[in-house]
């Protein structure tokens, strides 16, 4: 083990040569840019033996992606916001084919207009499209998850791509101490990508084919249950982890003081660290209010969050995302799960960051605040004039 | 080689693979393509295969000297006749 | 050895699919991987080809075989030989079957960027001129003159007016490694082509024209003489790409006449003397090129 002082695409790009990609083939976007040009220093240097497409967008980035994996190879690929969207097709191609790539989405604000900071409505965007989608708060987190994507990924009972995704500029580029494990440690966690849904040279097969009405139901049954075999997958995964890396991780959620708390913030990503202090801060002052960070927004936490919001007077949920002529996607999940979970109390939305604007301390006070105060809002915060 | 037929059985979500993925195969012919069928005048034909050759189908077989059709798969488009020098090859209608 | 109807495998490796009676995409698909073998791996994105031969469980490939996205054939060719490459597998032939279509419009982005990098592979376009797999649209290698659902013949427009588009001199323009173009009306030119792409380390592209008796209004048993008939009347030739040269595989010694290459043609039957006229004007133009460039 090895600590270094590295940014969050850095760190990425530690735990993803770490777990030594057959295949790598991405396309340059800020602010992804540096995870690639790290890897590909790797390369250069021969610490990393993995082949390099130099694609030419990111449609083709995922698509030699889904190439690689189709034959059994390990793959890797990054993008950010216009990226993101501009291979959304092959996205539900990767997902339906039940090919485990491993991707790292660096959060950004989606045009118009032109905006290269960080907000989460890209990926939000796209939680239909079959992908595990997990959010690292912290630059550890980001190379954990890394590996540890690999594993969920691939496993057998889930074969479905996994998206990491690291805030933009607030995780990806700034600089955090990170413990880096030895190859032999994650040789040892990370078992060899094995698969049957693969084109093999000595026992021919028919790949990505056509299915009609008559079994096409039968498909994305499977694919839904692929997705929801993640949930004991991802425990399993934290387990093994925790045993060879001595580091925990809490699940699809984490609870900072949520379960105690009368008044909670649901958020996920960067953000979740503002919260957390401005929780610190009022529990002092004798609050009771708490933090549950979304790990994962699929599979969806909610048997966890009805769980660690069962007994709560009000939550607020914070999100970098809005589903324009409704709310924040974030909110309309986390409300399913409490109605599913007969979880009555009032919530509230605050749609905040847009564009890579700060949230500051006191505006999260602020919400608290209006939580304990207010039936229920949605509410873009920080609004000029206001 | 080649793609042979075979019987599949999709009856519960636990036929269906988990994804789209399965050995090549073929559930179903192609003769209801077919109005006319060929026919091969053996004494004509010289053995030359041009007609098995330029088959979109391959749905000519080598028979020695001549030619026999799989007419499970012909789908009667009439290149195989178009293409013999010889006027080996007719076409006379389904019964 | 060259390849003939004597020595050519009896594998039928493509069959079974439901491609139109025919069908000259098909004959490509059937012949190449008669040349290419049991260990090729075949890309082939969205279009005639997947639509008549990948549909579960009626699957017609005895290779492996993949469908691409639309634009991603030569992207997903990429990621599949750069996989089973780090996987340490040898002995392997990718090869792309991508349409006009998928070829010189929506995917020809992906194409440019792997034959830049030169990526090992067999890139293949079964040109029937137009998307004909949607319902007979035009695209950009619909030849001028063209009735397609796009390109109506009406009162005002009458078919398709702008020229097709030369892919081969597009793929030989990034100094491709080998870049050929065939026609299924001479089949054993084309197969001979497969068999030594197929021997070549890096890009191979294939440019094959294949009529489409549907699309195109001919009988269907006249596919391979109109195949034949466009290379005779000089509207395509039979050349090759390879260190840098172009080179001329036939050269007619006189054109058939191009208004009897039109007439037999439903999608051309509209096209007035004028029309005619510019095509015949285009193709002049096009070979003083040739006499000019190739060798």
């Amino acid at each position: 083990m090895a600590n270094k002082f590295i940014s969050g695409n850095d760190a990425f790009a530690y735990g993803i040569a770490l777990s030594r990609p057959h295949v790598i083939s991405a396309y340059p976007i800020t602010p992804q840019t540096t995870v690639v040009e790290t890897l590909s220093s790797f390369i250069a240097n021969g610490t990393l033996n993995s082949e390099f497409i130099h694609v030419e967008s990111e449609h083709s980035a995922l698509s030699a992606a889904i190439g690689a994996s189709s034959v059994g190879a390990r793959a890797f690929t990054a993008t950010s916001s216009q990226g993101l969207l501009y291979m959304a097709e092959c996205l539900t191609y990767a997902s339906g084919g039940r090919y485990p790539i491993v991707m790292m989405n660096a959060n950004r604000s989606t045009a118009l207009p032109w905006n290269i900071y960080g907000d989460q409505r890209d990926s939000i965007s796209l939680l239909d499209h079959g992908w595990i989608q997990a959010y690292a708060e912290d630059a550890q987190e980001a190379l954990d998850l890394a590996i540890m994507s690999f594993y969920i990924a691939e496993h057998k009972k889930v074969s479905t791509p996994f998206m990491v995704n690291l805030d933009g500029f607030a995780l990806t580029h700034t600089y955090e101490v990170v413990d880096v494990p030895e190859q032999e440690k994650v040789d040892e966690f990370l078992p060899p990508f094995e698969t049957d849904n693969k084109l093999d040279l000595d026992e021919p097969k028919n790949l990505g084919f056509s299915a009609g009405p008559d079994t096409n139901t039968e498909f994305k049954y499977h694919e839904q249950q692929g997705m929801l075999n993640a949930y004991e997958v991802i425990s399993e995964c934290e387990q093994k982890f925790k045993a060879i890396f001595k580091r925990e991780y809490p699940g699809l959620v984490e609870d900072y003081y949520a379960s105690s708390a009368d008044f909670v913030i649901v958020t996920l990503g960067t953000i979740a660290g503002t919260v957390k202090d401005a929780v610190d801060t009022l529990r002092s002052d004798g609050k009771k209010v708490g933090l549950l960070r979304l790990r994962y927004l699929r599979p969806f936490p909610n048997e966890e969050i009805v769980k660690l919001l069962k007994d709560a007077k009000a939550v607020a949920v914070l999100e970098k995302d809005i589903s324009f002529g409704n709310e924040g996607t974030v909110y309309t999940n986390v409300n399913s799960a409490l109605k599913k979970g007969n979880v009555t109390c009032p919530t509230s939305n605050y749609i905040g960051g847009l564009g890579g604007r700060d949230i500051e301390k006191h505006q999260i006070i602020e919400i608290f605040e209006r939580i304990t105060s207010m039936q229920s809002e949605i509410k873009f915060i920080g609004l000029k004039g206001e | 080689m080649k793609v042979e037929k075979v019987k599949v059985s999709l009856n519960t979500v636990d036929d269906i693979p988990y994804a789209p993925f399965a050995r090549p195969g073929l559930v179903t012919v192609n003769s209801g393509f077919r109005t006319q069928r060929p026919v091969c005048d053996k004494e004509k034909c010289n053995g030359c295969h041009l007609c098995y050759l330029y088959c979109p189908d391959g749905c000519i077989l080598k028979d020695g000297k001549s030619i026999k059709f799989d007419l499970d798969f012909c789908k009667g488009c009439g290149i195989c006749k178009k293409i013999c020098n010889k006027g080996a090859i007719s076409f006379e209608d389904e019964k | 050895m060259a390849v003939t109807v004597k020595n050519i495998s009896d594998d039928e490796l493509f069959f079974g699919h439901k491609a139109c009676g025919g069908c000259g995409g098909a004959l490509a698909v059937r012949g190449a991987l008669k040349v290419l073998g049991r260990r090729s791996v075949a890309v082939v994105p969205a279009g005639c080809m997947s639509a008549v031969a990948f549909n579960y469980p009626q699957l017609c490939f005895a290779n492996n075989a993949i469908i691409s996205t639309f634009a991603g054939t030569a992207s997903m060719m990429t990621g599949i030989e750069a996989g089973l490459r780090a996987l340490g597998k040898k002995d392997f032939q990718v090869v792309g079957f991508a349409g006009d279509g998928g070829t010189g419009d929506i995917g020809i982005q992906a194409l440019s960027g792997a034959i830049e990098r030169n990526d090992n592979v067999l890139y293949i376009c079964y040109d029937n001129e137009a998307y004909m797999n949607t319902g007979i649209q035009k695209s950009t290698l619909t030849p001028f003159g063209a009735r397609t659902t796009t390109t109506p013949v009406g009162s005002k427009v009458q078919g398709n007016r702008s020229f097709k588009k030369n892919m081969f001199e597009i793929v030989a323009a990034h100094g491709i490694t080998y870049a050929a173009t065939a026609s299924v009306g001479y089949l054993p030119d084309f197969l001979n082509k497969v068999e030594k792409a197929s021997k070549i380390q890096g890009t191979k592209y294939i440019h094959v024209i294949a009529p489409c008796p549907t699309g195109w209004g001919i009988k269907t048993e006249d596919c391979i003489e109109v195949a034949k008939e466009v290379v005779d009347c000089g509207l395509w030739y039979l050349a090759e790409f390879e260190n840098g040269e172009f080179k001329l595989n036939k050269r007619p010694k006189e054109f058939t006449r191009i208004d009897s290459y039109i007439k037999r043609q439903g999608r051309f039957k509209h096209m007035t003397d004028e029309d005619i006229e510019n095509v015949v004007k285009a193709r002049d133009q096009k070979w003083n090129f040739i006499n000019k460039y190739f060798n």
